[in-house]
Order: C-alpha cells, then sequence, then structure tokens
C-alpha cells in the first residue's frame, strides 16, 4: 500500500494553495494529490471563457508536470477518492488503490446541484463545472440556435452571454426576482438584467420550471407560469454544492460542506478541509457558511496547508467574506462584502453605473459597484481590518478608491 | 531565486508633481492622462501615498487567476501577465491588497507595473528623490554564493558594524589570502581565534600594533618569491592605522608594497575602554576626553587619514560607508585589483553602537547621516584620474541630524558645535578642491 505523509484531494486553488504553503514550511515531507480529473489542474472560474472560445483547454493548466516535479509531489489523476477511513488513515480511491496518509486535506470542491424538476433525468442537458463539461458546451455553440439556460448565477449568466455571442437565441430561467442576486441588490442587477436584455436575451425570473421532456434532438421546458420553451441546448446552472458524497461513515463531521476550525481542520484527526467543500466560519457572525468562490480557497488553502505542515507563521481563518467580480458584455461589476450588515452609506446608480457602501460604527462591510473603480482587494483588507474611518468617513463615502488607497499605504505600506 | 531589484518610495521627497504617472502613462499607454499610470501618486493634503504593484514574493494577484495569465519570474521578479490567457475576470484586483493591479478602461484588461525591463520610466522622470530603482539585490545574490571565510559566532557587541564589513570584504576578497588583523575589535571578536584554532578559514596572524604593514611586506615578498599569486590583507582599526601603526604603512605606501590597507574606522580604541585616537573626531567623548565639570570632549580635530594616504600617491585610495554598499563593493573590486599592483588603501566609516552611545538597530543609519551630512565624504583617488567624488557634497542634510543621533556629543555647547561645522566647511571645501570644483 502507499504511504504518503500529505495526501491531498482535489487539484484546484485550495489544494495548490495548500500544496505550495506545506513545500514552504516542510522541502521533504512526502505528498500525494489525487484529483477525480484526467486534466491537469485547472480552476473551475476560467470554465465560461473556454466555452466561449477565449481560452483553449490546453492552455488553462494552473501548473504543469514539471512543476509537480519540480516540488517532488507525487500526482495522480482521473482517480476519485471513494472512501475515507478517519480511525486507520487511509483513502480508497476509484482505482481500488488504497493510500494510508499522515494528514489529509479533502479540497474535492463542489458539484453542479441537479434541482428536482420532473422529467430532467430523461432529457439531454448540460451542466458547466468540468473541463470535458465546457469543451462540449464549446462544441455544441455552433449548432445552437435556441438555449435555455436554468439558473442566472455567475455560471449560467457567462453562459447565456457567450451562448448569445455564438448567435443563438437564449432563455434564462431564474427562480429569484432577479440575476445574481447572492452578490447584488435590485438595483444593481437591473443594470445587468439591462444589459442582457439589449443583447436580446429573454430573462425569465421569478419563475420555475416545472416540467421538462425530451423534444426532437433537445428538450421542452414548462414553466410554472405556463410558458414553453424549446431549446437545442438546455445548461442547468443551479447551483452547486460540496462533494462530500465520499466521507459517507468517515468520521469526518459533514453539514453542508465538510465543517471546519479557524485552521481548516475537520473533525477528524489528521483531516482539514479548504476550498468550495469546507463550511468555515462566516466573517460577519460565527455561524459556519459555505463561501464558495475563488479567494477564499486560496486562502482557506494556504491556511490549511500551513496547519498541515505547522507552519509557525499561521494565522487563523479570519472568517468569510463574500466578494465577486463579473464582467458582463465588457462591463464590470464588483461585489465586496456584506450588503446587510449595516447601514447604506451611499448609493446611486444610473444606467451604467452603481455604486454603494455599507458601513456599520465607522466602518466598512460592503461595497458594490458596476462600472466604478475601486480596488476591491484593498477594500477587503480593509473589512477584515475592521480599520476605523471615523477620521475620513466623508472622504470615503466621496472618494472611495482614492481615500482606501491613501489608508493602505499608511497602514500595510 | 535571490534578491530583486525593487523601485522604492520615499513619500517625505514627494511633492505631487505626477511627473511619475506622466512618464509612465507615456511609456505604457502612449497617453499622458495620469489614470493610464500603473504608478499612483495619492495626494492627502501636503502628504502622498503610492498605489502600485510590489511584485510580492508571495502574490495573490498569481493565486487568484485562474487562467494561469499571472506568474512571477523567477530571473528578475517581476509579476507578469500575459495577455493571451487573461479572461478579464478581474479576480487578481480581488487578491492584491495594494491596488496594484487595475482595470483599465482604456485597455480593456487589467495592467499592472512591469517596472519597464528594469529601466523604470516613473524612476527617470522623478527629480525629487522619492522614487529610487534600487539595485543592491545583486550584491546579495553574487555574494551570497561567496564562501563566508569567518567562523559563525564572532563575539563583537551587538548592532556591531564591523563583524559586517569583515564577512562581507573577506567574502569579496576571497580564499587565497593571509589576513593580519592586529590588536583591535576585530582579533578581539576571534578572528584569531581561542585555543589554538583560528576564526577564519585563511591563515591569519596578529601582528602587533605597530608593525602590521612590516609583517604583510615580508609575507608578500616571500609568497612571490615562491611564485605564488597571494592577497596580503589588513583589517586593522584606526588606532592601528593612523597612530601607532602609521609608520610602517607609511613607509609600506611609499615603497608601493602589493598590501591591501583596510582601516576599519571608528574613531577610537573602541575594544581597550572606547579611549581616543588620532581619528577621533572634535568634541566626541571617549574614555580618555572626558565630559565633566571642565572637559568637554575631544579638543583636537580628527587627523584625515585616507588624505593622507592619497599623499603617498598609492595605487588606489578610497574612503566608502557601510550605508552605502554598492560602492562599498565597487570600491573592494578596484581595491583588490590595485593591491595586485601597488599599494592599495581602503578607508570604511564603522559607527560602534557601544563607544559612540546609540541604540544597536541604527546603526546604518548613523552611518548613512555621517555621509548625507558630508561629516563622511566618499570619493577614489588612483595616479591617473586623481581624486574623483563618489557622491555628490551638495545639498548636504543638516549636520544636527548627525551629531544629535550620537551619546558621545550629547554635552555639545554651540561654540563647539560652531567649531565642527567650520570643520566640516573646510573639509568639504578641500575635498572639493582635490575633485577639481
Amino acid at each position: 500500500m502507499q504511504e504518503t505523509q500529505y495526501l491531498i484531494v482535489g487539484a484546484s486553488h485550495a489544494a495548490l494553495s495548500a500544496l505550495q504553503a506545506i513545500r514552504m514550511q516542510d522541502a521533504e515531507g512526502s505528498v500525494t494529490v489525487v484529483t477525480r480529473d484526467d486534466a491537469l489542474p485547472y480552476s473551475p472560474t476560467v470554465l465560461p471563457y473556454v466555452v466561449s472560445g477565449r481560452s483553449a483547454p490546453e492552455r488553462v493548466a494552473l501548473k504543469d508536470g514539471a512543476w509537480f516535479e519540480q516540488n517532488r509531489v507525487g500526482f495522480i489523476r482521473g482517480a476519485a477518492v471513494t472512501s475515507v477511513d478517519a480511525a486507520a488513515k487511509r483513502a480508497k480511491l476509484s482505482s481500488g488503490e488504497e493510500i494510508a496518509y499522515a494528514k489529509l486535506l479533502l479540497a474535492t470542491g463542489a458539484a453542479p446541484i441537479l434541482p428536482p424538476i420532473p422529467g430532467l433525468k430523461d432529457v439531454k442537458f448540460h451542466v458547466l463545472r468540468s473541463l470535458d463539461d465546457a469543451v462540449k458546451l464549446n462544441q455544441a455553440l455552433p449548432n445552437t440556435k435556441q438555449a435555455v439556460v436554468l439558473g442566472a448565477g455567475l455560471v449560467g449568466m457567462h453562459a447565456a452571454e457567450n451562448l448569445a455571442k455564438a448567435g443563438a437565441q437564449v432563455t434564462v430561467v431564474e427562480m429569484q426576482p432577479r440575476v445574481l442576486a447572492g452578490y447584488f441588490d435590485a438595483e444593481a442587477s437591473a443594470i445587468i438584467e439591462a444589459a442582457f436584455a439589449a443583447k436580446g436575451i429573454q430573462l425569465m425570473l421569478g419563475a420555475k420550471v416545472s416540467r421538462l421532456e425530451t423534444a426532437g434532438q433537445g428538450a421542452r421546458v414548462t414553466t410554472d407560469k405556463g410558458a414553453a420553451l424549446d431549446a437545442d441546448l438546455l445548461l442547468v446552472a443551479a447551483g452547486v454544492a460540496p462533494v462530500t458524497d465520499y466521507l459517507a461513515g468517515s468520521g469526518v463531521a459533514v453539514e453542508r460542506g465538510v465543517l471546519v476550525d479557524d485552521t481548516m481542520r475537520a473533525s477528524a484527526e489528521g483531516i482539514w478541509a479548504a476550498g468550495d467543500v469546507a463550511q468555515a466560519k462566516g466573517f460577519y457572525d460565527e455561524a459556519k457558511i459555505l463561501n464558495g468562490i475563488l479567494p477564499s480557497a486560496v486562502e482557506q488553502g494556504r491556511i490549511a496547508g500551513m496547519a498541515m505542515a505547522g507552519d509557525p507563521a499561521l494565522k487563523p481563518w479570519p472568517g468569510g467574506v463574500p466578494l465577486n467580480t463579473y464582467t458582463f458584455f465588457g462591463q464590470q461589476a464588483v461585489s465586496v462584502g456584506s450588503q446587510d450588515a449595516g447601514e447604506v452609506v451611499r448609493k446611486e446608480a444610473d444606467a451604467k453605473h452603481y455604486l454603494k457602501i455599507v458601513m456599520r460604527d465607522n466602518r466598512l462591510t460592503g461595497i458594490f459597484g458596476i462600472n466604478v473603480p475601486f480596488d476591491p482587494g484593498v477594500m477587503w483588507e480593509l473589512i477584515l481590518r475592521r480599520i476605523d474611518l471615523s477620521s475620513v468617513r466623508e472622504a470615503f463615502i466621496a472618494e472611495p478608491q482614492k481615500t482606501a488607497r491613501t489608508i493602505m499605504s499608511r497602514t500595510w505600506r | 531565486m535571490g534578491a530583486y531589484n525593487t523601485i522604492s518610495f520615499k513619500p517625505e521627497h514627494c511633492d505631487g508633481c505626477n511627473a511619475c504617472m506622466t512618464a509612465c502613462a507615456t511609456a505604457k499607454a502612449g497617453s499622458d492622462d495620469v489614470v493610464n499610470s500603473r504608478i499612483q501618486i495619492v495626494a492627502d493634503g501636503d502628504a502622498f501615498e503610492l498605489a502600485m504593484c510590489r511584485q510580492c514574493g508571495d502574490p495573490k494577484c498569481v493565486s487568484n487567476c485562474p487562467a494561469a495569465a499571472l506568474a512571477k519570474d523567477g530571473a528578475d521578479g517581476v509579476i507578469d501577465w500575459d495577455g493571451s490567457k487573461c479572461v478579464n475576470c478581474l479576480l487578481c484586483t480581488v487578491g492584491c491588497a495594494f491596488g496594484g493591479i487595475v482595470y483599465n478602461a482604456a485597455a480593456g484588461h487589467v495592467v499592472k507595473c512591469d517596472t519597464c525591463d528594469g529601466d523604470p520610466a516613473c524612476v527617470k522622470a522623478c527629480d525629487r528623490g522619492a522614487l529610487k530603482y534600487l539595485t543592491t539585490a545583486h550584491i546579495y545574490n553574487e555574494v551570497g554564493d561567496l564562501e563566508d571565510l569567518f567562523v559563525p559566532g564572532l563575539a563583537g557587541c551587538q548592532g556591531c558594524n564591523t563583524e559586517l564589513i569583515m564577512r562581507h570584504t573577506m567574502r569579496r576578497i576571497g580564499p587565497d589570502t593571509v589576513l593580519a588583523t592586529p590588536p583591535g575589535c576585530i582579533p578581539g571578536m576571534g578572528s584569531v581565534g581561542y585555543n589554538g584554532l583560528t576564526g577564519t578559514k585563511v591563515p591569519v596572524f596578529h601582528p602587533l600594533l605597530t608593525n602590521t604593514a612590516s609583517m604583510l611586506t615580508g609575507i608578500k615578498r616571500h609568497y612571490k618569491r615562491q611564485g605564488r599569486e597571494v592577497n596580503a590583507v589588513a583589517l586593522a582599526g584606526d588606532g592601528g592605522t593612523a597612530d601607532v601603526g602609521f609608520q610602517s604603512l607609511s613607509g609600506a605606501a611609499e615603497r608601493g608594497e602589493q598590501i591591501l590597507f583596510i582601516c576599519v574606522d571608528n574613531e577610537g580604541y573602541m575594544n581597550t575602554g572606547m579611549q581616543r585616537s588620532g581619528c577621533t573626531p572634535f568634541g566626541a567623548w571617549t574614555s580618555t576626553t572626558p565630559v565633566g565639570e571642565r572637559g568637554k570632549g575631544k579638543t583636537q580635530d580628527a587627523k584625515n587619514l585616507p588624505l593622507l594616504m592619497m599623499m603617498h600617491n598609492c595605487e588606489y585610495v578610497a574612503t566608502a560607508s557601510t550605508a552605502f554598499m554598492e560602492d562599498l563593493y565597487d570600491k573592494l573590486d578596484r581595491a583588490i585589483e590595485a593591491s595586485k599592483r601597488g599599494f592599495s588603501y581602503l578607508h570604511i566609516y564603522s559607527p560602534c553602537t557601544t563607544g559612540w552611545r546609540f541604540p544597536s538597530a541604527e546603526n546604518i543609519e548613523v552611518a548613512r547621516k555621517a555621509v548625507e551630512t558630508n561629516f563622511v565624504m566618499l570619493w577614489e583617488f588612483n595616479p591617473t584620474d586623481g581624486l574623483r567624488l563618489s557622491r555628490s557634497l551638495d545639498e548636504p542634510r543638516p549636520i544636527d541630524e548627525y551629531l544629535e543621533a550620537l551619546g558621545k556629543y550629547r554635552h555639545l555647547e554651540p561654540d563647539q558645535v560652531g567649531h565642527i561645522e567650520a570643520t566640516l566647511r573646510k573639509n568639504v571645501e578641500q575635498i572639493r578642491g582635490l575633485a577639481g570644483g
């Protein structure tokens, strides 16, 4: 049986970040990375651009084989972990092989949620989470005349834009009353919705799919409002959920994701989790949340790697802050922080611009913009450091980018 | 991977002229609109702050990139952006806590500083001294690979500058060396070793204070007769050089012996209890120029030892400071080379935390202030070119900044400060005259 000091399951941002942190502290300990994917490590975030053809599938690898060799890391592709025995410290692979580990990192990410829609299992549909999914969607683009996207989250919206650019008639069906409800309020979403409408994309908001059935080469989509849509391409983008099925009976506590403490340690001895699979403390209250975004995966991976390797410089997880960037039809939307953890101190919106600042006790809790420049990384740091802005409150509200840069330059120069 | 060159910003020298931003926007976007500049000076009243790429060692923009479009170049340390891979997702801007990578509407993608391939336009445009391109990294990279010729754990005082000088100079001079360390801080620290073991990895000996240059002369001539190329090097204090050691030094210089003589000048006999030497400046407290009811420190000026050596018409004479390491290394290289042809003399100013009475963490700052106030002047000499300044003497900082940093001048009265200022003016004019203006 193969033995390894560090076993990392998954090979995307959290896994790679952990691996780098481990090697910073422990240059010698054996490391093995196992991923269910056949491809070199890639980011799920790049997939919409593989769909559009902007990124060639062979150019999206975050690391290549030489990198793994250079870091003396065993890299096993195309093998999923099917079960974990936390007591015996062993993981079983889909190949039947078993690996004994001293320390295990679960970075298995998330997988598309398939909503309980009658008929879904009987129709042909796409999802977008793996490189294979993206390549298949990209290949389907030229032959797509009518597309229906279920879900107006980031994946659904990116796909809808690309399908429309490829010449398809696109309809997005979303249960929420607005698009990207996780990141933007109604006014901000309205700007995004208008841009989509202007490109001829139909947004059916506040609507539910009641039935799916095969129609010709495609599918017929019936909504609860009685509309019937014919689609030669159906994309299900109803969100994702942590991949934890292999942990059944392992002794690792799982709620919605793998429950972790502030050093990404799971409930079982010798096991850590990071990235989309982990359920860690939120920043605004102590409740453990899923915060499946790339920057969180990078940070959590780094913390987990440092904890696993015993790096004394480890600082605990400060808590997940929801944040994201979204570019659509050449426009930029940025969302940093919580919409409702404080009071709105500035809000303005016109057809193409939007800015909202939320503060509590003179501290920034959230800032949201469309086509308004500010530095999201600096804002994130202002939030995490809970910097008291009372002496510059008016200046910050008037000129957030400039004022935040001044504070940055003085505080963490 | 080693150390990298970097752009440094000193806000206290910035007056917000924005020339750097205009230069950057012109160089990178062919536009004079500062919004296109990758260096952003942020005005806050009279103060100026900076937002630009720090070329981080562990760059979060790179970790946050889903498209492998950002990568840190291991050779020059610059984080490179690959436009053919970038997908415009802006997640790099979430990772950067410095405002160093931002979306540029005119370009239609993120932009960041690339240091203009090691020749940054912003730095060239700054005539206020606020922006500098620091290239000292090459010293670390080169010297880091050279062998340290002293044992670890020398017994110097905390914050001692001399240990730095010993290790740096000997690394560069190399192992084919016979080293003389006359009585002073350097053998006191352990260069000659204990219990029959030496503190160096080269042959080292402990001459008398009086005969260092004579003994080195004999050793060098002996090896020459044997046909061996060996560096004959002295690492001596200012007492052993300027006072008791001067007769043999002057003789060897006059004869043109092929010796490299390095004087580590800490302005006194510091390891024997901080007595005054011929190099102790006017007004300085030492244990033999005490401060009390009548005494007010030394009542004579220091002799200008490097100038005396220049008058011997040596093959090479230079002054150096550990606050200006690039300059020191350049001079060390020339001094080593010159010692193969004749007498080579390097005078390195070395502030003494214990004897000068300042906090041990401030040694390099004190050395820097000495130079920036012109108290110490950096120059070099060879018989062909004469004396040349290594650093401009124009626009010195006020001498008070130097005097106030040191406990040995704490007692100074206004007339003493006046004397020091007059001597300083005279010394500066003298060196200016020798440098031909």
